[in-house]
């Protein structure tokens, strides 16, 4: 057998850059991403551009499956339909305790439903209630609610719809796509201060980098996924609950172009069904199911559960209980000795038999009932876990016979679903929106002609998929806006063509200068695999950043520890070594991680209380704090910045204002 | 739960202009072997078992296997991706079989025209913050907070 210390990817990675082509292209817009957000953009911008100027979308994979939404899903979860964008904005601000931007809320639930109605039109079925089956949400069709927000679909080609209908106006206005091209850079302006001038990738086909110079870009490319230690021992972590590609990449790359950052304490912590991560929202909302701990007892209905409760009012208040808190309770359901916690999926089931039953309902119809039920449980599954259903068969769980256990996964980040950290934008340009809200480029960070959507917007969670496409239409025509205003604008990037080149490929001249020095390629002094730095991220965050196994728990004294960890790995960062194009990519995906977890802690370090209990817990400040800004309390944003020249970081409270009256 | 390659059934797509699945793969995994013309999954433990290869091989060839760190043996779970339909066949360890079958999408792939019959406001309209539909849904486009106090 040879001896180990070769390459073995497929696609090898060219060490001689002399023979590696960087290839150079300009744009008025570019887009990188290609989820919801990116494609709710490409179909908007194409209105709104002038005759002539041009548009690329680049992605790193095949925009038909990617995103967060790639696998499918069973429901879209905001819908505002015969609610109002003002109910929306109240459900949101409790939901994530209090302190987010309401007009950037706001102006997301005016445009929302517009989205869904175009899915609607381009192909994808919405369940409907009885009597209004096969007519469409606009000619009055009723959708089938489970709560107040969400619409049950047949989901499993959600993204391919939408993606077809991106691609065909990319393709209809003569804009490019770029797909299997990895973006890890934005640029700035050589000549004008603070400004986006372009960003630089690489292909994960062939050894080639590629440059774009562009004058507004959207940066749309999810949360953050494989920061903390998962629950899986091995390969199961592969089924993390958000999708396991985003690496913090929209982060990371606007915060080093010194793009202000918003609530990146905020992280989202899913209680979902346990190692499979199926989703639980129909099993709470259209089954009516209960959550038990390990005696049976409602998690949330004993004494001592509901005493809980009420140490964080006014938020446990509200008539649906924030998502941290939820998450609380079964965590001190559990740490008293309680647990399991089960999703009492049979009894649930069985109550709707049973309904039919009382009601009269006959044999025959009771079993065609039954399996249009037992069809539903299956398909949320289905739709967008699958993983979860192979996890059931493969324990013989028969939903209807047996519950199955919730558990709070590790740790994730992102900006549209219960989740609010991300990157500080201008809101509206509207009368009604306060002054430090609005830098007149709706959606626009803090860096000229830098926008984002969907993950990458801070302090406004509860978009999901709709909202995040909606989001990516309003930021697209800001877009188009900021390059009318700047049609003399001739981005400059500063750094030289060759320059880039040797920075992107620095982990395969890493590797290639010294993989023959071992008989394992895995094991070498002289570098750091990407997989190794990824592992020894999720390691230290998990014991000293409040990861899973202290229950989320982390203090001062822990983080100084965690910050210590990531300069080392920073440090280590630069003897990345990969020997292939998809090592490299995992090379520069887990710099991105790094980044996006040292703000992360950082603002956590900065913030003296514990915010989201459920999510993550300061032990040396365990109170909500919930004083105003003006009255010294934590009632507010905290935002940081990267200063790209200084290399310094800095964390600072910001003025939450309350738009929407209670 | 990883994706594997059943090397019987794979033929690297040779008829194709890509290989299906390396083409589709949201994280990079699926990739060809031109030598022995065989796709496999090239880092199976950041498979997020998205199905998105099994679901677009056009010889079947792809079948996941439970991540083996969390499932005991035996379960199966495989999908036939039709144009407007999905059928799906969950096997259990102890040997039960269900089968499901569920609506995709109402139109034929490849349809969609993105802006047939959508309005085209003019460039005078850029400077307000109504997307270029907003015209079918005015009243909600152009609310306020002042509306709802």
């Amino acid at each position: 057998m040879a001896l180990r210390n070769k390459p073995t990817w497929e696609l090898l990675a060219e060490p001689d850059l002399s023979k590696v082509p960087v290839e150079e292209y300009t744009y008025d817009a570019l887009i990188v991403g290609g989820g919801m957000a990116a494609c709710g953009t490409a179909y908007e911008i194409g209105k709104w551009l002038q005759d002539g100027q041009t548009c690329c979308l680049v992605d790193k994979a095949a925009l038909e499956r990617s995103g967060a939404v790639a696998q499918g899903l069973s429901a879209i979860n905001t819908y505002i339909g015969e609610n109002t964008p003002a109910d929306y904005v109240r459900m949101v601000r409790n939901d994530l305790m209090g302190v987010v931007r309401e007009d950037l809320i706001f102006d997301l639930g005016r445009h929302v439903d517009d989205s869904v109605h175009h899915f609607e039109e381009w192909g994808l079925p919405i369940w409907k209630k009885e009597g209004s089956k096969g007519k469409k949400l606009t000619e009055g069709g009723e959708p089938v609610r489970t709560g107040k927000w969400q619409i049950m679909i047949h989901g499993e080609s959600y993204k391919c719809i939408v993606a077809e209908a991106a691609k065909a106006a990319l393709e209809e206005k003569g804009y490019d796509l770029h797909e299997r091209i990895f973006i890890v850079k934005l640029l700035l302006d050589a000549n004008k201060e603070n400004t986006i001038a372009g960003a630089v990738g690489f292909s994960l086909r062939e050894n080639k980098v590629a440059i774009y110079k562009a004058k507004a870009i959207m940066v749309a490319c999810g949360g953050a996924v494989n920061i903390f230690r998962p629950r899986s021992t091995d390969e199961g972590k592969g089924r993390a609950w958000y999708p396991i590609w985003n690496a913090g990449s929209t982060y990371t790359m606007c915060m080093q172009v010194g793009a202000e950052m918003t609530m990146m304490e905020n992280r989202f912590t899913p209680s979902r069904f346990k190692d499979g991560y199926g989703p639980v929202g129909a099993w709470f909302l259209l089954f009516k199911a209960t959550v038990t701990n390990g005696y049976g007892e409602h998690y949330v209905k004993s004494d001592a559960c509901k005493e809980e409760l009420a140490k964080y009012k006014p938020y446990s208040d509200a008539a649906v209980t924030p998502t941290c808190l939820r998450n609380h309770l079964m965590l001190f359901e559990m740490k008293e000795g309680r647990g399991p916690i089960y999703m009492d999926t049979a009894a649930a089931l069985n109550a709707f038999l049973e309904e039919k039953k009382a009601s009269g309902m006959d044999e025959k119809a009771l079993k065609k009932y039954w399996k249009e039920l037992e069809s539903e449980a299956w398909e949320d599954f289905l739709d967008m876990s699958v993983g979860q259903a192979g996890l059931w068969a493969a324990m013989n769980v028969e939903p209807e016979k047996v519950g199955s256990e919730i558990m709070p996964t590790e740790p994730y980040m992102l900006g549209s679903h219960s989740g609010c950290c991300g990157i500080w934008v201008s809101g509206p340009n509207e009368d009604w929106v306060p002054d430090d809200y609005k830098w007149g480029y709706n959606r626009m960070t803090t860096v000229n002609g830098l926008f984002t959507a969907g993950d990458g917007v801070g302090a406004s969670g509860h978009k999901f998929s709709s909202g995040a496409h909606a989001e990516g239409r309003i930021a697209a025509k800001a877009m188009a806006r900021y390059i009318r205003d700047n049609a003399d604008f001739t981005p400059t990037i500063a750094e030289s063509a060759d320059d880039l080149k040797a920075e992107i490929y620095k982990p395969v001249t890493v590797y290639y200068e010294h993989y023959q020095k071992t008989t394992d390629e895995m094991v070498n002094p002289n570098y750091i695999k990407p997989r190794h730095m990824m592992e020894r991220l999720m390691k230290y965050t998990d014991e000293y950043g409040g990861g899973w196994s202290p229950y989320y728990m982390t203090n001062g004294k822990l983080l100084d520890i965690a910050m210590k960890q990531l300069q080392w790995l920073r440090e280590d960062s630069e003897k990345m070594a990969a020997g292939g194009l998809h090592e490299l990519l995992r090379a520069w995906e887990n710099l991105h991680r790094i980044w996006t977890v040292e703000d992360h802690l950082r603002h956590i370090q900065f913030r003296e209380e514990s915010r989201y209990p459920g999510f993550y817990y300061r032990g040396d400040f365990m109170q909500v704090d919930d004083k105003d800004f003006d009255e010294g309390g934590w009632k507010c944003f905290v935002n940081s910045k990267y200063d790209p020249k200084s290399g310094e970081w800095t964390c600072m409270k910001k003025k939450c204002h309350k738009i929407i009256a209670d | 739960m990883p994706s594997f390659v059943n090397p019987e059934k794979c033929d690297g797509c040779k008829g194709g202009e890509k290989t299906a699945c390396m083409y589709i793969c949201p994280n990079d995994l699926m990739v060809l072997n031109p030598d022995e013309m065989k796709a496999y999954n090239q880092e199976a433990d950041q498979c997020w078992e998205c199905y998105s290869c099994v679901k677009i091989c056009p010889q079947g060839a792809i079948e996941v296997r439970h991540y083996a760190d969390i499932a005991p043996m035996g379960g199966y779970v495989q999908p036939m991706r039709g144009t407007d339909s999905i059928m799906w066949t969950v096997k259990f360890r102890n040997g039960n079989i269900k089968r499901f079958k569920f609506p995709i999408r109402t139109t034929p792939e490849g349809s969609i025209k993105p802006y047939d019959g959508k309005p085209s406001p003019g460039a005078d309209q850029l400077d307000n913050e109504l997307l270029f539909t907003s015209e079918t849904y005015k009243d909600r486009a152009t609310c306020t907070p002042a509306d709802f106090s």
